[in-house]
């Protein structure tokens, strides 16, 4: 079921493209924004086009794909659609926004956050998402204002898209290992 | 959410060769393959699926290119890697291959690349194998050499995307080539409907036409409009007697060179899986020239190797007590 339509899920992009804004105004240099794929993507493309010409970036977005770096490959084998990672310039010295649509047990940003230490040494990583839901496992927590929901178990939220965005609600009954669910 | 493979491709567990794969487990290998790419660009050129893993690369055979890559690879991955080289090892003394494989078993192997000169070598260890253990065949004897003909694949794909409209010409000599017969297979399961071998007779398997080839005498013709000209090393080590004149003859007749390659669309690529004769089997000016992806070829083979490995070990069941 649709939990934010359209207009809503861009009311939230728009909300988070001020906090980053205000954030990186003075900065000395612009920020580099990377999405986790495929939900984190879109929203860090929609966050790059809103704050292109505010914080003059000079690289669109990125994405990385954290198939290779997940904790769980015992147990769910390895993924075929995998999409190679872009981050097409250097990391070293930059200040990376990571966006993610939901940030659940903090195991997937913590996979990105490997990955990203693999293309260089970025001078910090901030976390923007969409959503929190309860459940982390992690010391993990958005660095920019998000919306906060508590879920039941056997619930999940997932950011559809590209085109249009809307942040769907899904129940499946509790998973057998529920404690590396990624999200 | 993320499936292993596509749903109508069964898990593959081994790769002893590329007969009998499925379009789709063809096309989930090289779309894997294609995510490892990038990571050979990176500062960091390693990624940690398959750490903790131990892969030994078991060569009977000499070989230069397709080890380094196998370890590469494997090392791109986090595995471990021991590479027994037959001349320093055991069996020189007498070991079994059976005696060999339990003795890596006993060590936590969990995959095995094995290289050959027995056709049929990389099977044996697959069907003694412990469950746990993947077997990639790196070479057996004349039989297949598959991940040199899925790296082949994915070569030809970054360049030409529609196999349903190519033509490839497979030129020299097909009767040593293992690398050949794992080609053809591969090319006719992602639908290649024009494939040619060139070579002398002496030179090509009997029956060579039941694998759906079209056969020519003459270079010339072979090449004509195609899109893909695939030269093999001619592989003297393994000929006896009078099967081939001399060198220079044979380049005469069959050597792939500037003229003749002009024959081939313009946009033709050429491929050699290495390593080359200069001037036996291909003119330097070809090997080094604009249309050549024979260096491509190498840096996709770790890429290849890695999306192997990674759904190959991926699939197996895990060892007991680390699940």
């Amino acid at each position: 079921m649709i939990l934010w339509d359209t207009p809503r899920v861009h009311a939230h992009i728009d909300a988070l493209a001020s906090a980053i804004a205000a954030r990186y105004a003075a900065a000395a240099a612009p920020p580099l924004l990377i999405g986790i794929h495929t939900g984190g993507a879109w929203l860090a493309h929609a966050l790059y086009q809103r704050l292109q010409d505010a914080l003059d970036l000079d690289e669109p977005a990125g994405s990385v794909d954290v198939s290779f770096y997940r904790d769980d490959l015992a147990r769910s084998g390895v993924p075929a659609q995998a999409r190679p990672s872009q981050v097409s310039t250097s990391v070293d010295g930059r200040e990376i926004v990571l966006v993610d649509d939901v940030l659940y047990t903090g195991r997937t940003v913590r996979a990105a956050m490997n990955e990203l230490f693999d293309y260089g040494r970025p001078a910090a990583i901030r976390l923007a998402v969409l959503v929190t839901r309860n459940g982390r496992q992690l010391p993990i927590a958005p660095d920019f204002p998000a919306e906060m929901l508590s879920l039941e178990a056997g619930e999940r939220i997932k950011l559809a898209g590209p085109d249009p965005l809307q942040l769907h609600l899904l129940r499946s009954p509790p998973p057998v290992h529920d404690a590396t669910e990624p999200a | 959410m993320m499936r292993p493979n596509p749903p109508d491709a069964p898990p593959l567990r081994h790769l002893l060769t590329t007969d009998g794969l499925s379009r789709p487990q063809i096309v989930s290998i090289l779309d894997l393959a294609e995510s490892f790419l990038p990571v050979g660009e990176r500062a960091v050129k390693k990624v940690p699926l398959l750490r903790g893993k131990t892969v030994v690369n078991l060569f009977f055979e000499p070989s230069t290119r397709t080890r380094m890559t196998f370890e590469l690879a494997a090392k791109r991955l986090s595995a471990d890697v021991l590479n027994l080289e037959v001349g320093n090892s055991s069996t020189r003394k007498g070991e079994t291959l059976l005696d060999t494989l339990q003795n890596l078993e006993a060590m936590q192997m969990d995959m095995l690349v094995v290289r050959h000169a027995e056709s049929g070598a990389a099977d044996f260890f697959a069907r003694h194998a412990a469950p746990h253990v993947s077997v990639l065949n790196a070479g057996d004897g004349r039989h297949a050499h598959p991940t040199q003909a899925l790296l082949d694949m994915f070569t030809i794909r970054r360049h030409k995307r529609d196999f349903t409209q190519l033509a490839v010409a497979i030129v020299g000599d097909v009767a040593h080539s293992r690398v050949a017969r794992s080609q053809i297979h591969a090319l006719r399961i992602l639908g290649v409907p024009d494939i040619r071998v060139v070579a002398p007779r002496t030179l090509l398997p009997t029956a060579i036409e039941s694998l759906g080839v079209r056969v020519f005498a003459r270079l010339e013709p072979a090449l004509r409009d195609c899109d893909v000209v695939i030269a093999l090393r001619l592989q003297r080590e393994r000929m006896q007697g009078t099967q081939l004149p001399s060198e220079t003859e044979y380049f005469r007749h069959y050597g792939l060179d500037p003229a003749r390659l002009t024959l081939a669309r313009p946009d033709a690529i050429v491929m050699h899986p290495g390593p080359i004769n200069r001037n036996v089997e291909i003119a330097s000016a070809v090997a080094d020239g604009p249309q050549s992806v024979i260096l491509e070829q190498v840096t996709n083979g770790i890429a290849v190797r890695m999306a192997v490995m990674a759904l190959t070990l991926g699939q197996a069941p895990a060892r007991s007590g680390t699940a």
